[in-house]
């Protein structure tokens, strides 16, 4: 086949999204809603609060092959349980750093603040993080083992 | 009736564990070997690799094969334990999880041997690293070829039961042995060791949830008391399963984490980052600014050699990237 076809196909990463139930999934529904327009690289999944977000989630998503993962949620601050972002802001610190150790561009994981309102920050995120992912190429976890 | 036959199988191991079976009180030992016939434990006695591919297939009652899966060699006595065996026990840390040198799977073949033969300042190997096949007075020797990355022994062969611990404790090898000798072995799969954290088992007293500090054990003489991981001890406790009855902690020394994940963790690195995490600056969490929380983050200064000492081939992203290595 067909180099050209080949070349011709763009690689889209995968990116999965752990969204809180109160603001950034909130956030993404309005940018649905509001018909604003991003790409579809990222897979959604909504869960209580960020900081019931387990390093596991983050482990399982790059182990099964995603090229991204983005964490988003309430503003500091407006955690609805009140201070469920402030553990996942060190955790995140913290997983960064380990990622980096087993060979995985810090690049490839995001926390970011979206409130409810704001549906055009969701859509500026998801845009930037697919470009830059689109960038670094595909996770370098798929090399053949 | 005849002693069911046992034999104890070396793999890429220190031998530590046959120290261990050696360690065991007199009472157990002595029992067990009036109970058991030894097919082979090459650290123990003479033993060739003969002796036990010679033994029929199925006809040993139970293996303990200590150490991880690193090189042909390793791989091959894996399979050979295996065939020859009703029942194959991963016995110790390395077996169980990979450990320490499971830690090689930071790097590759190539980027290990350039460390140990080349770039550690302590070898005179003058620049040669181990190879394969070599020509000595005409004759060509060959040696087993190490693996890009180490797995622990079920990743290679299916395995019955586990027995973690660096080195494995001594009640649990007993309560194996004995249950092998009185015909009583648990169900397949059955992890030798507490179905609760090492923490949930330790006496030290508790207090505060929140620490600032990590110290290095040579910073330090820690309170006997006092929960370690409170004084600013990286303790792996909270995400090690217990069973061993807490040695280590008892000489006033961290937990390492060599019984690996408690019984419902898939990732026993993940585990403690997360345990650690959350309480390194809890009480000022709102305070905190990113560069602060920096600051706390980075007193962790390796953080997969400390999470995943012993567990790093099985943990969820089994080893790190390979680099134009």
């Amino acid at each position: 086949m067909e180099a050209t076809q080949v070349a011709m196909k763009e690689f889209e990463p995968k990116i999965v999204g752990f969204f809180c139930k109160w603001c950034a999934y909130q956030g993404a529904d309005l940018a649905g809603t509001s018909r604003m327009k991003y790409p579809l690289n990222v897979l959604p999944i909504r869960v209580m609060c960020t900081g019931r977000i387990d390093p596991t989630y983050v482990l399982t998503a790059f182990a099964e092959g995603a090229d991204g993962v983005l964490i988003a949620g309430c503003h500091l601050g407006d955690c609805h349980y009140e201070t469920g972002n402030y553990k996942a802001l060190r955790r995140f610190a913290l997983v960064r750093r380990l990622l980096e150790q087993y060979g995985i561009e810090p690049e490839r994981i995001r926390l970011e603040w979206i409130s409810s309102s704001e549906g055009s920050k969701f859509a500026k995120v998801v845009t930037e993080m697919t470009e830059e992912i689109k960038k670094l190429g595909p996770s370098p976890l798929k090399e053949v083992a | 009736m005849e002693n069911p036959k046992i034999a104890i199988v070396l793999g890429a191991t220190c031998a530590g564990c046959d120290y261990s079976l050696l360690d065991l009180p007199p009472e157990v030992l002595l029992d067990v070997l009036g109970k058991v016939e030894i097919v082979y434990w090459p650290t123990a006695t003479d033993f060739k690799l003969e002796d036990l591919k010679a033994v029929p297939d199925g006809e040993i009652a139970l293996t303990l094969y200590e150490g991880a899966v690193n090189n042909e060699e390793n791989e091959e006595l894996a399979r050979i334990s295996r065939q020859k065996s009703q029942n194959l026990l991963a016995f110790g840390a390395c077996s169980c999880f990979g450990g320490l040198p499971g830690l090689a799977n930071v790097t590759t073949r190539e980027g290990l041997f350039r460390q140990a033969y080349l770039d550690a300042p302590s070898n005179e190997s003058n620049g040669v690293t181990p190879l394969r096949v070599s020509t000595v007075d005409g004759h060509e020797l060959t040696i087993p070829d190490t693996f890009d990355t180490v797995r622990a022994l079920h990743q290679v062969v299916p395995v019955d039961y586990y027995l973690p611990g660096c080195p494995p404790p001594l009640d649990l090898i007993g309560e194996a042995l004995t249950a092998l000798v009185t015909g009583d072995l648990p169900p397949k799969g059955h992890v030798f060791g507490s179905s609760k954290s090492l923490c949930d088992e330790c006496d030290r007293r508790k207090e505060s949830k929140s620490i600032h500090e990590l110290h290095g054990i040579h910073e330090l003489i820690p309170d006997e008391e006092k929960c370690l991981l409170e004084q600013g001890i990286l303790c792996l406790g909270p995400a090690t399963r217990g069973g061993c009855g807490y040695p280590c902690v008892k000489m006033n020394l961290r937990c390492w984490g060599c019984m690996g994940p408690t019984p419902e963790s898939i990732d026993q690195g993940a585990n403690m980052l997360s345990a650690l995490a959350s309480v390194l600056g809890l009480d000022r969490e709102t305070d905190l600014t990113d560069e602060a929380i920096e600051v706390l983050m980075k007193q962790v200064k390796d953080p997969l050699g400390f999470f995943y000492r012993f567990t790093m081939p099985t943990s969820l992203l089994k080893r790190a990237v390979r680099r134009n290595q």
